[in-house]
């Protein structure tokens, strides 16, 4: 039985895309922020592993072809904010400024608390990128010398948290400007944030994926420098 | 064979990042440049909207299904996550509401300024 999955070219695959499609339907009959697609696929996989016996290599190594389109996927990120190129131009300085400074404080944060609890250098290098996308993150992790799986991991953790806090944390701290509201959102929580924001409004939607864009951009640069730093 | 030229044009410029990414010295995942690529082709008009729309929003439609493989891959590291459970929480929680209150409070007071000038 066991062999039957170890040779199998798609089980990895068709799993993750099953539970995925469940993720989905259970998102769309309880719209509740932590009612996630990637978060209940995610369960579900090691649920049905763990049942069965499966170890991760197994599930691993045709599951493994789902990352190959994370590359042509991040690349089309270029569309939405192409879309939104009027209002980039038009709040341009704004929008640079305020997620260069975000970035800042984040990475800041994660330093000093990192300090703070004495945590590994491999934690914290893993944890730097944790506020932008998935496909970036693990990239920047790679590079600097974290350990991606763990990058992954927070990348989903921040953004699942983010889109649940982001509505209290504006309401807090007076942040009400549409193109503010998205740029945050954005910069703080990703992809998971992003789907939040479009549900709050266009603007903040739109603002959101371009925060995304500018968010790994700027990590990026600066996530190897603060890696020197620890 | 719309969506099929739509999908080339979108692998070419991933194969280029990844070229990029292979002769720079720059930490830059392959990903990111393709992205700049695509973008400044856009600006610059060389590609235009239609000839890749369809495929780049199917892609970002399916794009979080493309992490689960990373996400479960979290079961082989459990022990290293456990270890550091506290940090981790208060990293990601206070991280989360900084990186939100800096970058909402700037760009709310810098659009409103331009606006009062």
């Amino acid at each position: 039985m066991n062999e039957m999955f170890i040779n199998s070219v798609y089980f990895g695959c068709a799993l993750s895309l099953i539970c995925y499609w469940i993720g989905v339907q259970t998102a769309k009959r309880f719209p509740v922020t932590i009612c996630n697609p990637l978060l209940i696929a995610s369960i579900l996989v090691i649920v049905v592993l763990a049942a069965g016996s499966i170890s991760f290599e197994t599930y691993h190594q045709s599951a493994e072809k789902l990352t190959w389109l994370l590359t042509p996927a991040t690349v089309s990120l270029a569309v939405p904010m192409y879309r939104e190129v009027q209002l980039l131009r038009k709040n341009l300085a704004a929008i640079l400024v305020s997620l260069f400074s975000g970035c800042v404080a984040g990475m800041m944060t994660v330093w000093g608390i990192g300090r703070l609890f004495g945590v590994s250098e491999e934690l914290y290098l893993s944890l730097l990128p944790k506020s932008i996308t998935t496909a970036i993150a693990m990239g920047v992790s790679e590079e600097i010398g974290g350990v991606p799986t763990v990058t992954v991991g927070m990348v989903v953790f921040t953004g699942l948290l983010g889109a649940i806090i982001v509505k209290t944390v504006c309401r807090l701290f007076r942040i009400t400007h549409p193109i503010a509201v998205g740029l945050a959102c954005g910069n703080a929580a990703h992809a998971i944030g992003t789907s939040k924001a479009l549900e709050i409004g266009e603007v903040e939607g739109a603002m959101s994926s371009l925060a995304i864009v500018a968010a790994g951009i700027f990590t990026v640069v600066l996530a190897p420098l603060m890696g020197m730093l620890y | 064979m719309k969506s099929f030229f739509q999908f080339m044009v979108i692998l070419l410029f991933s194969l280029i990042g990844e070229f990029l990414h292979e002769l720079l010295p720059f930490p830059i995942p392959a990903s990111v440049y393709g992205l700049v690529l695509l973008f400044i082709s856009l600006l610059a008009g060389v590609i235009k909207l239609p000839q890749i729309e369809e495929a780049a929003d199917f892609l970002l439609k399916i794009m979080p299904a493309l992490f689960i493989p990373s996400v479960v891959k979290l079961m082989t590291i459990r022990d290293l996550l456990w270890e550091n459970i506290v940090p981790i929480l208060v990293i990601v929680l206070t991280t989360t509401v900084v990186v939100m209150v800096v970058t909402g409070q700037v760009a709310q007071w810098m659009i409103r300024r331009h606006k009062e000038l």
